[in-house]
């Protein structure tokens, strides 16, 4: 087990390391953060020069991630290229946001799952059964963004009309709240609905599967034979060996997620991960893009790993090699 | 693999004769007594013409079952199978016919359309929806008929989805297929990058290809999600074509002195079609949507262009009280991914019965 977790993240290194330095030659070929600077006509050469020279941008490009990579290892990513801010402060303001809206919707998303996963299977093409594979299709097929935008029209209606506000289309908190946790889950509630729904969409038909397949497996059947009730059967037998491939899907997407729900953040500006990267993009700022980057692979790799180790554990028929 | 070639080269000698026909024997070899009398209301032949019929099937029982009694029934090849399991498929069927009107729409966008995508007219600035003009989705803020806007976008999209599941799945065929006949190092080295592939958030580097190799121009567009979709038709291609390498079919081609690329293209490849036209169709959805994202995000398709995405992005600026301009473009994009999946999981059980996710 422990040379199985030293293997994967021994392997994992030469990974992010040619991920980074592929997107670092990406980012710093192609672009020039410093066109932006030379159009403002109150900046002279001799700032412009100055930013050349402390960022080592005349150097080749082979020498500037060198000083990238010392730079992220021995001073938490640096500073950003433009304004000479410090990276760090900021990623870890944008990743405690993105944590308040990622865990609260991943938890909604896993609760409403596997109530209607297990209920669908069990009453098997059943009027619920047929109602929430008719939903979960269309939560596949509608985009996050339109359904965060729809959302944001029916508030925005709402509103006009009637002078109602219930929600927050936009920030993560008001100036000055009177009570700052109600207003948080004003501004909250409807990305964390918004991505809750994409969510369930996926694990609902994973659930439904997963518990289709052990009721009509054998021991299941065993159980019945000698007797146990229907719910002890279901609950005590079936439902706890389906729930096993569901953490493999939800660990899995928690790697991807927690580098930010890009599009909802920006649909709802919420100053998380996904908004942050966006933002540094536009500006054309490749450090700042670095570091995200960076942090979200990381992310993945060791999402990838728990996934790994927790199937292992609740399924003692797998063993690491 | 060295060990193998060497046992080919023997054996080649061995059996030069049987040579072209050999594949065939080993697939078809138990079809080949006719039976040359009788009472037969159909005759069909028994051996299907193409090779492609046996894509992704059981194998056994699609052939045409002639009895020692001399009764002969009709032969179907696995197509035709596939096909009356689509039909039989509700959803699918269902999605095949929306997307047949989706398609036709498309096609004939300039007829369909009551007015040119970028008329203006100051006459009729944000009009809600209504048949009078017909001006059936309302107008956007300069007078241009929002229905013909949305025709022209979905042609646009549906292009663009097209062009992205073409290139996707033609690199990773060529990946995987490379990775899957040739094996070893070639194998580990292609398999490697992919594994590389997929620890990049797809999103963010989608945003980062496009922001800095331009963007705008649908065939950029394309390219760039080509770029990053085509993992997981490269595992399921080399993965059929890891078991299929070692088959006696291929060992016969290659006896035969059959070249690499005809062994992967004629041999191999038409086994491995079902899964691909499977994948390919789930890409078609996915693409949709992931375009219409990028757009709306301002990094795929620009204004002028009328996209889905881009559509959806002009209703948003104009701060959600035309909620026309937000809700059509995205409802068309549901309609669509909605009737890919339907054709895609009908697909799946049609040709690829191994691969059902939900059995029931």
């Amino acid at each position: 087990m422990l040379t199985f977790i030293l293997r994967r993240l021994l392997y994992s290194i030469p990974v992010l390391i040619a991920a980074s330095f592929m997107i670092f030659v990406f980012v710093a070929k192609s672009s020039d953060p410093l066109s932006f600077l030379r159009m403002q006509p109150r900046v002279d050469q001799q700032t412009v020069q100055r930013i050349i020279e402390r960022e080592h941008l005349d150097e080749s490009v082979f020498v500037r991630y060198g000083y990238w990579a010392k730079d992220a290892v021995t001073d938490r990513f640096g500073t950003t290229l433009l304004g000479d801010r410090p990276i760090w402060p900021d990623l870890v303001r944008v990743m405690g946001n993105t944590a308040q809206l990622v865990i609260a919707a991943e938890l909604l998303a896993v609760l409403f799952a596997v109530f209607i996963g297990v209920y669908s299977a069990v009453r098997q093409y059943s009027a619920f059964d047929y109602s929430f594979t008719t939903l979960s299709f269309l939560g596949l097929a509608t985009p996050v963004f339109w359904l965060a935008l729809m959302l944001q029209v029916l508030v925005v209606t709402v509103f006009l009309e009637y002078d109602i506000r219930i929600f927050y289309i936009s920030n993560l908190s008001s100036v000055n709240p009177d009570n700052f946790l109600l207003d948080r889950i004003q501004h909250l509630a409807l990305p964390v609905l918004v991505l809750t729904v994409a969510s369930v969409a996926q694990y609902s038909r994973y659930m439904r599967a997963a518990m289709l397949e052990v009721i009509n497996s054998d021991y299941v059947r065993t159980a019945r034979a000698k007797g146990l009730s229907e719910r002890s059967v279901i609950m005590k037998h079936a439902f706890r060996n389906a729930l096993i491939p569901l953490t493999t899907v939800v660990a899995l997407n928690l790697g991807t997620v927690l580098g930010g729900a890009v599009v909802t953040e920006t649909v709802f500006s919420l100053d998380g991960m996904g908004l942050y990267f966006i933002n540094n993009l536009v500006e054309g700022d490749p450090y700042p893009v670095m570091a995200w980057l960076m942090v979200t692979a990381v992310m993945i790799v060791f999402f990838n790993l728990v996934a790994d180790i927790v199937y292992g554990f609740l399924d003692p028929r797998v063993r690491y090699d | 693999m060295t060990e193998l070639r060497k046992g080919e080269e023997q054996r080649s000698s061995e059996t030069v004769e049987a040579g072209g026909t050999a594949e065939h024997l080993d697939q078809r070899g138990h079809a080949h007594h006719l039976a040359p009398h009788e009472e037969v209301d159909q005759v069909t032949t028994a051996v299907p013409s193409d090779p492609m019929a046996f894509v992704g099937g059981s194998g056994e029982g699609d052939l045409a079952l002639v009895y020692e009694s001399g009764v002969e029934l009709k032969a179907r090849s696995q197509w035709s199978y596939a096909a009356r399991r689509f039909a039989r498929h509700k959803l699918a069927m269902g999605g095949a016919i929306g997307m047949f009107f989706i398609a036709l729409v498309a096609i004939f966008a300039d007829r369909v359309a009551p007015y040119p995508y970028d008329t203006l007219d100051f006459n009729a600035l944000r009009v809600p929806p209504t048949t009078e003009g017909q001006h059936y989705f309302g107008t956007d803020l300069l007078g241009r008929d929002f229905f013909s806007r949305v025709v022209y976008g979905l042609r646009t999209s549906l292009w663009v989805a097209l062009l992205i599941t073409g290139l996707t799945t033609m690199i990773g065929v060529a990946i995987g297929a490379t990775a899957g006949y040739f094996g070893g190092l070639i194998d580990n080295l292609l398999m490697r990058f992919t594994d590389l592939i997929l620890t990049l958030p797809t999103l963010a580097v989608l945003l980062v290809a496009s922001i800095y190799l331009g963007q705008g121009d649908p065939f950029r567009v394309a390219l760039i999600l080509a770029a990053l979709f085509w993992t997981g038709i490269a595992r399921i291609v080399r993965g059929t074509f890891l078991s299929l390498r070692e088959k006696e079919f291929v060992e016969a081609a290659k006896a035969s002195g059959a070249g690499d690329a005809r062994i992967i293209i004629r041999h191999m490849l038409p086994n491995a079609v079902g899964p691909i036209i499977v994948s390919a169709t789930l890409i078609v959805a996915a693409a949709i949507l992931v375009e219409a994202a990028l757009s709306f995000l301002g990094f795929g398709i620009q204004p002028p262009t009328p996209a889905l995405g881009v559509l959806i992005d002009e209703g948003r600026n104009e701060g959600l009280k035309f909620w026309w301009m937000v809700t059509f473009p995205g409802l068309v994009i549901v309609f669509i991914a909605l009737c890919i999946n339907f054709i895609g999981d009908g697909l799946r059980d049609a040709l690829d019965p191994t691969q059902r996710r939900v059995r029931d």
